[in-house]
């Protein structure tokens, strides 16, 4: 079927809204906010789509789906066929359609945007891969092509998740080392049940597992065993490195070693990973004040704030030294936490953490900011008032200012140009330094997005078989020529 | 899933195990640990390697039961298994010949200066050892202590076995009877670790302790484990867990391992509480 309404009709239907828990309710539990597109909303949402001949939407994916495709597939309704198009390209879509910026990605060129709201991509590449998970319709592909190549990826984040599945469907034997004793990076220690249900990423990664990839968690690399002796000893022809960018900063401002303060990493850890936020019935602790500040204005305080809201707190803060217009958190995500109550505290720089006799936190003092001259990232650079200074009362601060690779494999791993911030150095092709290692994600970008890790562990999959391709047929022509 | 194929109780609180994780006993240096965790809704907690056995792929570990975590890992018997055990982690211990050193144990710290002072032992050191403890029945591997060490010295608080006293008094007693140390290990409860740093500052010898913050992953991504170290935020899981005893901050140390005393307790008294009825059904 194709679109029965002409161009002009399709402009006039306006975007469709995912169906969400109330801020009221949803503040009382760890449930999605959203439940996304139903059937009946996926279905006009999909007529909006202008079908353009030269479709701008796919440029602006950092995988290249085939959105025109994928969307006329669901006005056909068939949502199996259209999930399994952006499987094509993208092998993690009930993820991608959750917490991709899809506003900053796909959906800011989309052209019906251009005059009107550009058609809600994200949300429709959730609803068919929610549909087909639901109903229970996924297909493992059957790999016919075997190759006798053994590749290792290192983290199992988005990153590596996906170049394992890319090098599994093309026949290679893949092993996923994993430091941690789950799967899914950022995923799963970092991103909250609320914005992406564990029981998803669980069936994405058990997708993987069906592909023949060998999962192997508690295993540091560096530690455990170094990246040369998984190439010498363990028999691996190539290596990619997803090992992420996850490492806290710290701000270096007094009082930041009191009780009470985290990083967003290891305040998301304890809650997400460990569950805290059923302590005592698990066995890892959390505490929460009454009153709570998160200083940041990326998805990682977002998240932090949100938490910590869920978890009691009555009065959350967010503390940003920049205004509203440059938070790089999603708008989507801004939005939810203003309706969840969290309070933002913009043009505000702490500069000192106050403790009371116990050494735990009982304030703390901020400054507020004003705009300068924009600096070498364009932004205006925020300058603090003289006299400014005002003491905010808060037990709990959470540090949300940014992340960086983990230097465990960088510095056991002899050879590897990494650059000064700690990231893994790489081409536009994801080679590193090292001929059979690549690398990719949040390591080599140093804190980006699930699609570019995704993006990038794709690309080094490609790579990879080039590479070993080359390696065989080099050797090859050596017998030939003996 | 990890095995445990051994167990032994080296006190009322303190038992030993040995178990299955052949990668890591491949791989493990003096001064390592591992993560442990070992159920589903269990915490990650950091437990030093104090032995290990390469051709039978072993580990051994001995543990202070004083809460929730530790109780119920010692509470486990052979043939049991640990659902996680990740490691070697934290940088390992540098050992020279530095001529002489003595290495410090205090209470289960024993446990992780020993694979320390049989490193530094078969580097050639002339060892001395201090194991100390509240006790007699709580001072342990005193026989593995005693077969590396050139001179062995023990002390209790009470003195019901070998000199009354702490192990810093028998350190500042090495000291007076002018006998050349080149450095110091001093690994045990933090005031000790302390105290003991206080002994040698006068005395510039090199002294080393390993810290024990609280940890949660033990791979440098959440920063709990962050300690002060001149001056500088270090994360103890991979810049340590051992550091220059003189460089450090102690009191700061001992303020942040409090943090959960409270949810600890009730975490305590829940496990407590489900032990006596296991064994009132027995
Ligand atoms: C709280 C939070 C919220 C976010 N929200 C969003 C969002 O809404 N949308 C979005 O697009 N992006 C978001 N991001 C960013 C996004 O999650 C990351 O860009 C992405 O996860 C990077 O993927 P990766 O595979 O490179 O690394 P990671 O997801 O960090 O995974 C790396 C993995 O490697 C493992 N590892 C590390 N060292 C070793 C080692 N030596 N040996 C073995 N394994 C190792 C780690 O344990 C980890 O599991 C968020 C990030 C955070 C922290
Ligand atoms: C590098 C390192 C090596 C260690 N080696 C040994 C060892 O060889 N043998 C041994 O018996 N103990 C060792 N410990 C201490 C051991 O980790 C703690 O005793 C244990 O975590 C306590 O947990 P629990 O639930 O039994 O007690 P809890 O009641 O939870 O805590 C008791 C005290 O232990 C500390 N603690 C609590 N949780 C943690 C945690 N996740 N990480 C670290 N400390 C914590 C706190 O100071 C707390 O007040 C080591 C600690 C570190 C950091
Ligand atoms: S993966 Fe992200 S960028 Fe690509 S189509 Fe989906 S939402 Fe858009
Ligand atoms: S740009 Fe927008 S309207 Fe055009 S094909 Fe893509 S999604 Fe449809
Ligand atoms: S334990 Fe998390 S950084 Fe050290």
């Amino acid at each position: 079927m194709t679109n029965p309404l002409k161009p002009s009709e399709r402009m006039k239907i306006p975007r469709q809204h995912s169906i969400e828990q109330t801020a009221e309710d949803r503040i009382k539990n760890f449930f999605e906010v959203s439940f996304g597109l139903n059937e009946e909303l996926a279905l006009i949402e999909a007529k909006r789509c202008l079908e353009c001949k030269n479709p701008v939407c796919i440029e602006g994916c950092p995988v290249r789906i085939d959105i025109p495709g994928f969307i006329k597939l669901i006005l056909e309704k068939d949502y199996v066929g259209a999930v399994n198009k952006i499987r094509e390209a993208n092998y993690l879509p009930a993820i991608c359609g959750r917490v991709c910026p899809q506003e900053d990605q796909c959906e800011i060129v989309c052209l019906l945007g251009k005059k009107h709201e550009p058609v809600a991509i994200g949300k429709l590449e959730r609803f068919v891969a929610d549909y087909e998970m639901a109903n229970n319709l996924f297909e493992t592909p059957v790999i016919t092509n075997h190759i006798d190549k053994k590749v290792a990826v290192v983290g199992s984040g988005p990153a590596g998740l996906t170049c394992a599945a890319e090098l599994a469907k093309m026949g290679y034997k893949v092993t996923i080392f994993e430091a941690l004793h789950s799967t899914g990076g950022v995923l799963r220690y970092g991103i909250p049940e609320f914005r992406l249900p564990k029981k998803i990423l669980d069936i994405e990664v058990d997708r993987i597992k069906k592909l023949g990839v060998e999962i192997y968690t508690n295993f540091v690399v560096g530690r455990t065993a170094t990246l040369d002796e998984l190439l010498d000893e363990w028999g691996f022809d190539a290596v990619f490195l997803g090992t992420g960018a996850g490492t806290p900063n710290f701000m270096g401002i007094p009082g930041e070693n009191l009780s009470g303060v985290y990083s967003a990493n290891e305040f998301l850890t304890r809650v997400n990973f460990m569950r805290a936020y059923a302590f005592p019935e698990t066995d890892t602790p959390i505490k929460i004040g009454k009153q709570i500040a998160v200083i940041g204005g990326g998805n990682t305080a977002m998240d932090a704030v949100r938490t910590a809201k869920r978890l009691g707190a009555e009065k959350a803060y967010l503390i940003y030294r920049r205004s509203r217009t440059e938070m790089p958190a999603r708008v989507e995500e801004v939005m939810h936490a203003e309706e969840e109550g969290i309070e933002f505290l913009m043009l505000t720089n702490p500069i000192r953490i106050i403790g009371d006799d116990f050494n735990w936190v009982k304030a703390i003092e901020c400054q507020k900011m004003e705009l300068g001259e924009p600096d070498e990232s364009g932004r205006r650079k925020p300058v603090p008032v003289q006299g400014s200074e005002f003491i905010l009362e808060v037990q709990t601060v959470i540090e949300a200012i940014g992340q960086k690779p983990n230097p465990i494999i960088q510095a056991t791993t002899p050879g590897l140009d990494v650059s000064k911030k700690g990231t893994v150095v790489v081409d536009d092709v994801q080679r590193t330094s090292r001929p059979n290692v690549f690398a990719g994600g949040d390591l080599t970008r140093g804190g980006a997005t699930v699609i570019l890790a995704m993006r990038d562990g794709k690309i080094a999959a490609e790579e990879i078989h080039k590479y070993l391709q080359s390696v065989e047929a080099k050797k090859e022509s050596a017998t030939v020529n003996k | 899933m990890y095995k445990i194929v051994e167990k032994q109780q080296l006190s009322d609180i303190i038992t030993k195990l040995v178990i299955e994780a052949p990668l890591i006993a491949k791989k493990r240096k003096a001064g390592n640990f591992v993560i442990i965790r070992v159920d589903e809704n269990g915490e990650r907690i950091p437990i030093t390697i104090a032995d290990s056995d390469p051709q039978k792929g072993t580990v051994t570990i001995i543990v202070q039961a004083v809460g929730k975590t530790t109780k119920l890992l010692c509470s486990l018997n052979k043939g049991d298994y640990v659902l996680d055990f990740v490691g070697p982690l934290g940088e390992p211990t540098p050992i020279h010949n530095y001529g002489t050193v003595v290495c410090i144990g205090g209470g289960v710290g024993t446990a992780e200066v020993y694979p320390i002072a049989k490193a530094l032992k078969e580097a050639g050191n002339n060892v001395i050892g201090i194991v100390g403890a509240r006790t007699k029945n709580l001072i342990i591997l005193e026989d593995e202590m005693r077969a590396i060490c050139n001179e062995l010295y023990i002390t209790t608080d009470d003195g019901s076995y070998g000199r009354k006293g702490f192990v810093s008094d028998q350190l500042q007693d090495l000291i007076n009877s002018g006998i050349k140390i080149d450095a110091v290990y001093a690994i045990g409860p933090i005031p000790m670790m302390k105290v003991c740093a206080n002994v040698t500052r006068p005395y510039k010898i090199k002294t080393y302790v390993s810290l024990n913050p609280i940890m949660v992953d033990g791979t440098g991504m959440c920063g709990g484990c962050r300690v002060t170290v001149g001056g500088k935020m270090k994360f103890a899981c991979v810049d340590g867990p051992e550091f220059d005893a003189h460089e450090v901050d102690f009191d700061e140390l001992i303020m942040r391992n409090r943090t959960y005393v409270d949810l600890e307790k009730i975490s305590d008294e829940l496990y407590e509480k489900h032990v006596c009825k296991l064994e009132g059904v027995k």
